[in-house]
């Protein structure tokens, strides 16, 4: 009983709505800054804007062009957190600082948080991000506004979206409704649910007209990518006590070896004396 | 007490200024935050800090259990006279790994949430635990040598407390302090390996294998002889203290069995997945892993095998410093060059980057040198206390 959100890039117009309610809603700069971590913004010849998720940008419309079904497309691709069901961040944070919510949302607590930026690295999507410019730096990334929802509200960019490209549910209902609509109309989407089973599944679920490594997502696998962490942890306490236990045979049976060597060789001596 | 006017070295002055600079960066590091100071982004959230100083650092001081071992519990005696230096360098080298966290995090000053807060399913949490507790074992290790030099002294108030008693009390604790450092060692160098297997999809397949953690640990005691050749080879040239050759070789005679289960494992491991192939085809990802495998393990394996190596002093410390390289060259490549970044960034380290991890390094080279000058280091009776009594 998970909450989640489908976007559609077939219905998403890339109005950037959701950019500017999420900045609003969380006191983001609520305009688009002109530098951002020392970087200036420039024109580079997209709308797209700013170039990447940043602490103060926790989401972002991406702009693809490409030509399919011999006809040149905008493809909009909404970038934030995907509140993943088995997050890598929150197996790698050494202080639990990360919790993966019953609800769905996955949550950092800055009052835990020391700021190694392991979270940073571990994630698969490459979400989290660090106030590089404060002398109190903290990690910033989507919150699925939790606030909002624990007052059952809709998160802001879900609230926006005039289109209906974002959608607010029960995860195993918006799957149903993906699925309704790739088999609804399946000349417009491609039969592949982002997000249903991608790293053990995530909370954010995407349709698209395209394969989706073409929008700049990452291509997964449908393993968490903390099995091999979770195998190499649980051989920790053997390994503990089962190296304790060697390292104490070893210098018993060699302390007991040495000490017989050395009492046969007194031996010899007394019997050599007495001869 | 002295008795000769010694110059102030020119090494002693260049170090000192090291630190100075490494000391102002960390203040502007404190005053504008880390963007300040490194070239690290969103996209590339570890640097050099992370490559060198705690990947490289930690690995460099396994030289400090491996020797400990060895000698306190294999009891291979003729070891003994470099197990204190080795176990000085390596607690110098954990205090360098926490100073740089201490720039490196963004909150340091809640590092020691790491004992409160425990998430004991992460890799970084055990390397947490187990360098803090490592620290203060290597610490209490260490700690006779400063009492035999506390107990010599004449200064006002320490000539008056029984330096004795503790040094008893570690003594007595001797044999539980190594098997704990074995321990704490173990788990920690493996752990290293282990926070990679997070990264499946980022981490280059020449690199990324579950056993990560084994070939961590490998390569660690690997090089923990060759680090011991390294120092007091150059400590020798440093301060005259000249190491019997017997013990050199005794050392080099070790490393290319270590090396040699290493280079299998890593060859098994690709074979076994089935991708071998990837070592002649993954440019440019293959130049760097042959470039750490025949640097860093062919060759010394080569060199170390031939006892004329063996026997010349030179030699001996020259394939040490490859085997030294070699770990080097695959710490980098594992936490750094061969790890991809997030679309749209790069990464180089910024000039204050190195400054801190310079000035780092100078740290604990000073260190050792006030060591040497006013601690028994080398020449230390084993049991002058135990005759008194």
């Amino acid at each position: 009983m998970t909450i989640a959100v489908l976007y559609d890039a077939n219905r998403c117009i890339g109005c950037r709505g959701c950019q500017v309610a999420c900045k609003q809603w969380n006191e983001n700069d609520e305009v688009i800054p002109v530098e951002e971590n020392g970087v200036q913004s420039k024109n580079w010849g997209s709308y797209e804007n700013p170039p990447q998720l940043s602490a103060r940008t926790w989401t972002k419309i991406r702009f693809t062009e490409l030509e399919y079904n011999s006809k040149f497309h905008w493809v909009f691709t909404k970038l934030q957190c995907m509140h993943c069901e088995h997050p890598a961040c929150v197996a790698a944070c050494p202080v639990g600082a990360l919790q993966k919510t019953a609800e769905g949302p996955v949550l950092y607590d800055d009052n835990k948080c020391f700021g190694c930026r392991y979270c940073m690295i571990a994630c698969p999507f490459g979400i989290p991000t660090f106030e590089w410019d404060k002398p109190l730096p903290w990690i910033r990334k989507c919150t699925f506004c939790a606030d909002r929802l624990s007052e059952g509200w809709e998160p802001a960019c879900v609230k926006i979206c005039p289109t209906d490209a974002l959608e607010l549910g029960e995860r195993e209902e918006l799957i149903a409704e993906a699925r309704e609509r790739i088999a609804a109309s399946p000349e417009k989407y491609i039969n592949h649910i982002y997000g249903e089973k991608e790293v053990g599944g995530t909370s954010w679920l995407y349709l698209s007209p395209v394969p989706f490594e073409k929008l700049g997502l990452p291509t997964l696998g449908s393993e968490s990518v903390t099995v091999d962490v979770e195998r190499a942890m649980g051989a920790v306490p053997p390994v503990l006590f089962g190296v304790a236990a060697v390292m104490s045979g070893v210098y018993w049976f060699i302390k007991r070896r040495d000490r017989i060597s050395r009492e046969r060789a007194t031996e010899k001596e007394k019997e050599e004396v007495t001869k | 007490m002295i008795q000769k006017k010694r110059s102030f070295p020119i090494g002693t002055f260049i170090l000192s200024i090291l630190v100075i600079l490494g000391l102002a960066v960390m203040i502007i590091r404190y005053i504008n935050g880390l963007g300040a100071i490194s070239n690290l982004s969103d996209g590339r959230a570890w640097g050099l800090w992370i490559s060198f100083d705690l990947y490289c650092g930690v690995a460099l001081a396994a030289g400090g259990f491996t020797l400990a071992g060895a000698v306190h519990i294999f009891n291979l005696k003729k070891y003994h006279s470099v197990v204190r230096p080795a176990v000085l360098t390596a607690f110098l080298g954990y205090t360098l790994v926490i100073l740089a966290l201490l720039v490196d995090l963004g909150q340091p000053w809640y590092i020691w949430h790491a004992i409160i807060y425990w998430n004991i399913h992460s890799p970084l949490f055990e390397v947490a635990v187990c360098v803090m507790s490592y620290t203060v074992v290597l610490a209490l290790e260490f700690s006779p040598a400063v009492f035999e030099s506390l107990s010599k002294s004449n200064l006002p108030v320490v000539r008056h407390i029984d330096w004795h008693v503790p040094w008893h009390v570690i003594r007595a604790i001797q044999i539980p302090l190594v098997i704990a450092g074995v321990v704490l060692s173990t788990l920690h160098q493996s752990s290293l390996g282990s926070m990679l297997l997070m990264m499946p999809g980022t981490l280059d397949a020449l690199w990324y294998t579950p056993i990560l953690p084994i070939l961590f640990l490998t390569s660690a005691i690997a090089v923990g002889p060759a680090m011991v050749i390294f120092e007091s080879t150059l400590s020798t040239k440093i301060f005259g203290h000249k190491l019997d050759i017997d013990v050199l070789s005794g050392l080099a005679r070790a490393i290319p069995y270590i090396l040699g289960i290493y280079m299998l494992l890593k060859f098994i491991e690709l074979t076994a997945v089935g991708e071998i192939g990837l070592i002649f085809s993954a440019y440019p990802y293959y130049l760097l892993w042959w470039g750490e495998i025949v640097i860093g393990v062919i060759i010394p394996i080569i060199l170390f095998s031939l006892p004329d190596v063996r026997q010349n002093r030179n030699a001996v410390f020259w394939s040490s410093v490859l085997v030294i390289v070699g770990l080097v060259l695959n710490r980098f490549n594992v936490s750094m060059l061969a790890l991809g970044m997030r679309p749209g960034y790069i990464y180089f380290p910024h000039w204050m980057e190195f400054a801190i991890s310079v000035g780092l390094v100078a740290d604990a080279l000073l260190v050792i040198w006030l060591a040497y000058r006013f601690l028994p280091i080398i020449e230390h009776e084993e049991i002058i206390w135990v005759k008194i009594q």
